[in-house]
């Protein structure tokens, strides 16, 4: 019963950091809506037109200097390592000209979440999807529809297998587009050995 | 006396094993039986003991028991989802929201919504998480210049509802998907997100383990007969199933499973077993009348349904020319395997029948979904239970689907089945 607590709270904790910002909204619009859910899950930001970027530090302290800049769309998101999900997207829905996505690290961010990313499929040029362990190979499926992308990073997945023949069908998939995939095995020497363990077991 | 009993056989138990230890070094030879003896005896004396599980009636520990509050007819996925929120293995295991009736886009969408949070909905304290392996692709409708505007009209329907489809002309398919052959297409339907195929037999063992998690007896058997009940109401005869007969596989033993509510989910076969609860067999222009329109055949121009063959030349005849039209890489297309199952075709209008039949008060339909089964089931399943717990649908409103358009001839037809 004490594990089933724990987990509905951390449930129910990841659900209010993710919650619609209607209320932000409804007073100032949705730009600053969605860079107001940015800082607070300790993200980062740059507007359109901006070289500035606004960033929440460690603590989760943050300026409020970004209410400045009303009405102006966000270009370059930075959400690695925030507890950004499916839900949590909903924010950031009326950013149309957002163009770099960054996503490293970030544990709840699974296939569901791939999916929805072609709301930003006009205007979307370079997503970095590296080292986040619940996306597997059906999702990167749904990555066809970024027709605009130009630079996608999937480094070091642990949720697909076979990250060689994954990253020829995604270079097939996406011809205008530059993938960087570091950090994966490609050694034949693992098959190999995973074809001896097989032949061992069945004897 | 029991308890001297025990003490006796305890240092019984001790001197044998002692016995044992010398006479293994000095007998070799018929030691190892004398050892199987005492095992077996000892065992005897164990089991004769009170607490053991060892009856001198044989009883099948198979059997169902016999008295359950709700029975549901049917191992697929639609009826272990009905006890969990309140033969799909073989299924293809997708889901898809381009349909033209709402209420199949909305039932498609809460199954998506369940699908995406599958671990928080059926996860079990200490078990491994579930993985579906859903692969993320949309389905792609095409449509020719006769049939292009209910294309058009279901595309608002299906926006109207909430699904995330796009319509492309012919030139941006030919850039989305070089691979495919345009010729004759005037309009297609592209389905965005929530669409996609997944693996069904670990969502039908998903949903098993919760609901056993949960308390749910499984078992293997057949339904062969029931004994009813009946009262008389304004309008007739007013049937309630008392009991239903379950007979075991391969053998002759039964066990009538009193209960208080019948669930068909039964698939294929929920003509059947209607048929053996009495209902088609009244009067011809009594509600008794009417049997439940199911077929275990299929649409005329696929393949024989008397047994489960795979027709391997329907295959090279009927599909593959298509194929290799639409696509011009499936030319050299060769089929590595090929499996068959049953669809529980609905004859009437290929939709499915939920809910409660006039007149057996106690029996709750889910059957009927001519091949969508799979893709509705969580949440159909959810709006049986809130049937039979709450006695109305809350979330979503599947009234539509009643068994009172049977009674009164007017089909809800589904224009887009697959």
């Amino acid at each position: 019963m004490l594990l089933r607590w724990r987990s509905q709270a951390k449930r129910s904790q990841l659900q209010k950091k993710n919650v619609y910002y209607s209320y932000t909204e409804s007073f100032y619009g949705p730009d600053i809506a969605s860079a107001y859910y940015i800082l607070s899950l300790k993200g980062g930001f740059r507007y359109v037109g901006q070289s500035e970027w606004f960033r929440a530090n460690q603590r989760g302290k943050f300026s409020w200097d970004f209410l400045n800049h009303k009405n102006t769309p966000i270009e370059e998101a930075d959400m690695s390592y925030t507890i950004i999900n499916y839900t949590g997207l909903e924010n950031l829905e009326r950013q149309r000209s957002l163009r770099t996505l960054k996503l490293k690290g970030c544990p709840e961010v699974d296939d569901w979440f791939l999916a929805r990313l072609h709301l930003f499929q006009d205007s979307l040029e370079e997503l970095d999807i590296s080292h986040c362990p619940r996306i597997t190979t059906g999702g990167l499926a749904a990555l066809r529809n970024l027709k605009g992308l130009k630079h996608l990073n999937v480094s070091s997945l642990p949720g697909i297998s076979n990250p060689g023949l994954v990253i020829i069908l995604l270079e097939e998939m996406l011809p205008q587009c530059q993938i960087t995939a570091n950090g994966y095995d490609h050694n034949l020497r693992k098959v190999e050995e995973e074809e001896e363990e097989q032949m061992q077991r069945q004897r | 006396m029991w308890r001297r009993l025990q003490v006796k056989v305890g240092p019984a138990r001790g001197l044998i094993t002692s016995t044992q230890v010398t006479r293994r070094s000095t007998l070799g030879f018929c030691g190892s039986d004398l050892e199987t003896h005492m095992e077996a005896m000892r065992k005897k004396a164990m089991d004769a003991l009170p607490g053991s599980s060892w009856t001198p009636l044989e009883i099948n520990p198979n059997l169902p028991p016999e008295r359950a509050d709700i029975v549901i007819v049917g191992g697929g996925v639609v009826g272990w989802s009905i006890y969990s929120q309140a033969s799909t293995v073989l299924s293809g295991g997708g889901i898809r929201q381009q349909f033209s009736l709402p209420e199949n886009i909305h039932l498609s969408l809460a199954s998506a919504d369940f699908l995406r949070n599958i671990n928080e909905h059926l996860g079990v304290l200490n078990e491994d998480p579930i993985d579906l392996q859903f692969n993320q692709s949309g389905y792609l409708f095409l449509a020719s210049e006769a049939v292009a505007h209910i294309m058009e009209e279901n595309y608002s329907t299906q926006r109207y509802a909430g699904a995330k489809v796009s319509l492309l002309s012919p030139t941006q398919l030919k850039e989305k998907f070089p691979w495919v052959n345009t010729e004759g297409v005037v309009l297609a339907s592209y389905g965005l997100e929530n669409e996609g195929w997944f693996d069904p037999w670990s969502l039908l063992n998903a949903f098993k383990r919760k609901a056993i998690s949960m308390g749910a007896i499984q078992c293997c058997g057949e339904v062969t007969g029931s004994c009813w009940s009946t009262a008389t109401a304004t309008y007739g005869h007013l049937q309630s199933c008392q009991c239903c007969q379950v007979q075991m596989p391969n053998s002759l033993e039964y066990q009538p499973v009193e209960c208080a509510i019948v669930v068909n989910a039964a698939g294929a076969f929920s003509g059947k077993l209607t048929e053996m609860l009495g209902i088609g067999f009244g009067p011809k222009q009594s509600i008794a009348g009417i049997p439940l329109p199911f077929l275990n055949l299929n649409y005329a121009a696929e393949p024989d349904v008397s047994n489960l063959e795979v027709d391997h030349s329907f295959f090279q005849e009927n599909v593959w020319p298509h194929l290799a039209f639409r696509v011009p890489a499936f030319e050299k297309l060769k089929v590595t395997s090929a499996w068959a199952g049953f669809y529980d075709y609905n004859t009437f209008d290929q939709n499915a029948i939920i809910g409660t039949h006039p007149l057996i008060n106690n029996m709750y339909f889910a059957t009927g979904f001519s091949g969508h089964g799979l893709q509705h089931s969580p949440a159909v399943g959810r709006a049986v239970a809130e049937l039979i717990l709450d006695g109305n649908y809350k979330t979503l409103d599947l009234s539509g689907f009643s068994f009172n358009r049977i009674l009164t001839q007017e089909p809800k037809l589904e224009t887009n089945i697959v």
